[in-house]
């Protein structure tokens, strides 16, 4: 469905060069729900706009729904929906009369498109508001508008930048609920970026985790997670000394770092590494108040690839 | 798909909001006839220009070109609204022409301005206003092709305005006015010292309210005639040239 080279744009900021995206390589199967994950200015949003024919790569190639971008746009805009990060919806318009435009967008006849305006109200759960404007509505009632709208044309890939951004979780969750529902009933291909990693980390089958213009891993949600973070075994004792030999110990299986009287360790299964690893303290006459494991949040992986969180990086 | 499909898809997306103000529209019709009344009976009883019945014949026109001056200034306006929120993103990610986006939105002024031509038409004939019918409609065209340019043109100001619009203001604001004086629009040029003069020459509005004139008087013949249309074409073909590029940069 997405297949891009080299892919690279870069933008003159006050006579400064800026690379948004770098050297992007990309490859994406018909039927992937894929989670384009990265901090604020990582390039999402270009690399988005690149794939969405909005705006020309510098240099690279790049093949979305079987047509070139650059000598193509209008056939990959035929064939592709795109749910953008701000609202859609005109201000002096109503949803329904948007969602008609919109069919007639993509080529569809009056009556074709009404049709199909009424499908998307029904799917959405927006016929109650199909007369209102955009000032009427609720966050998530927007939000569900524009999904209806890339969607008139019934496209096999559909883009979404952030969909659930500046939604309450109630919000979120439904917006999940009905992209779930997409893809179970229409096959449909999705990629979308967004910054709450345990939204990825719950829906998406793929992680694409880009920084600085580049992708920096790229896998399932778990395998990112075993690979690059591992599990964690956290282990209170009661003395500073206690805590500095457990980490010695620790250091046979895995990483260790000693904040006090606490000491972390990075283990690729926790459950099964903790009754081993406290029967070694025991053994050695380590005193330990108490122990837990936790699994790796996409945070972690984030944390590992790049030394930063992904939250404090809004630059 | 085609180029006028596509403008009248838009032209119906933004007409659509249009019967919904009826009070809005209402004030609209009321502004030029305001303006004709008031300013048209102070230049007929002045004797400025031709004075008498033959003001009117002058200054018709005149406030038609102004009106649509104003009105597909709006239209650049509401585009640079669409643009900072996300609709105009959406449209552009469609395969809509891109410069229809431009002509349908100006074309949607443009009902609305006729509307208005078509009421100071009829409120001006008791005045001794005498139009030429095939000439009314020649002239109305014209500043339909104008009207494309300055929508365009005020569009890509637009964009330049971004994202605060205050740019977009002050320009306007400031450069519409003396457009206007030096178009001959409101008052003729004839009295002006030489400098206005040669300001003026180089205003393609002065070329085209002069077409109009003609046009309005049914003098199909007059050299002022194509000079109108040339200037009104370039443009309209540099408005669009410039609105297209600006839309890539728009979003």
């Amino acid at each position: 469905m997405i297949h891009a080279r080299k892919l690279a744009k870069s933008f003159t900021v006050r006579r400064r060069r800026v690379d948004a995206v770098r050297c992007l390589d990309l490859d994406v199967g018909a039927g992937q729900l894929v989670a384009f994950l990265g901090p604020n200015g990582a390039g999402k949003s270009t690399c988005l706009r690149m794939l969405t024919s909005l705006i020309r790569p510098t240099s690279g190639t790049a093949t979305v729904a079987g047509r070139d971008i650059v000598a193509d746009p209008a056939g990959v805009r035929a064939r592709i929906g795109y749910v953008g990060q701000r609202n859609g919806m005109g201000e002096s318009n109503r949803v329904l009369d948007e969602l008609v435009t919109q069919g007639r967008c993509y080529g569809l006849d009056r009556t074709a498109a009404r049709r199909r305006a009424h499908e998307m109200l029904d799917l959405l759960d927006l016929a109650d508001v199909a007369a209102r404007g955009p000032g009427t509505l609720s966050g998530g009632q927007r939000r569900r508008v524009d999904i209806a709208l890339g969607l008139v044309h019934r496209p096999p890939l559909l883009f979404l930048d952030e969909p659930s951004t500046g939604l309450d979780p109630r919000g979120r969750a439904e917006i999940w609920a009905y992209i779930s529902r997409l893809r179970a009933e229409h096959g449909t291909t999705l990629f979308l970026t967004t910054h709450y990693l345990e939204e990825a980390d719950a829906m998406a089958e793929r992680v694409i985790v880009i920084d600085h213009g580049e992708v920096i891993a790229d896998g399932t949600a778990a395998r990112l997670k075993s690979d690059l973070a591992g599990d964690q075994i956290t282990v209170t004792t009661t003395g500073e000394g206690d805590a500095a030999s457990a980490a010695e110990l620790a250091g046979r299986t895995g990483e260790a770092a000693v904040d006090g009287v606490t000491v972390r360790v990075r283990v690729p299964d926790a459950a099964a590494a903790l009754p081993g690893y406290l029967r070694a303290l025991d053994a050695a006459g380590v005193k330990v108040a108490g122990a837990e494991t936790a699994r790796p949040t996409l945070d972690d992986v984030f944390l590992a690839l790049t030394g930063r969180s992904i939250d404090d990086t809004s630059a | 798909m085609g180029f006028a499909r596509d403008t009248r898809i838009v032209f119906d997306r933004e007409f659509a909001p249009v019967p919904r103000q009826p009070v809005g529209l209402a004030f609209a019709m009321l502004q030029p006839l305001l303006f004709l009344l008031l300013f048209g009976s102070l230049l007929a009883g002045s004797g400025a220009g031709e004075g008498g019945a033959a003001a009117w014949q002058w200054f018709v026109p005149g406030v038609l070109l102004m009106m649509c001056l104003f009105g597909p200034m709006q239209a650049g306006y509401s585009l640079l609204m669409e643009a900072i929120g996300g609709s105009l993103e959406r449209l552009l990610v469609t395969p809509l022409n891109r410069a229809a986006l431009l002509t349908g939105r100006v074309l949607k002024e443009f009902v609305i301005l006729l509307v208005q031509a078509a009421l100071l038409v009829v409120v001006a004939l008791p005045m001794g206003f005498r139009p030429h019918l095939a000439g009314v409609f020649a002239g109305l065209a014209l500043l339909v092709v104008l009207g494309v340019g300055l929508g365009s043109l005020s569009f890509v100001l637009a964009i330049a305005s971004k994202p605060s619009g205050t740019i977009f203001y002050l320009v306007t604001q400031t450069v519409l006015f003396p457009l206007v004086l030096l178009s001959g629009v409101l008052l003729p040029l004839g009295s002006a010292p030489a400098w206005m003069r040669a300001a003026a020459a180089v205003n393609p509005l002065r070329y085209v309210v002069d077409a109009e004139r003609a046009l309005f008087a049914g003098r199909f013949g007059a050299a002022a005639v194509p000079y109108g249309l040339v200037a009104a074409g370039v443009l309209a073909a540099v408005g669009l040239l410039a609105g297209v590029r600006a839309m890539r940069r728009a979003v």
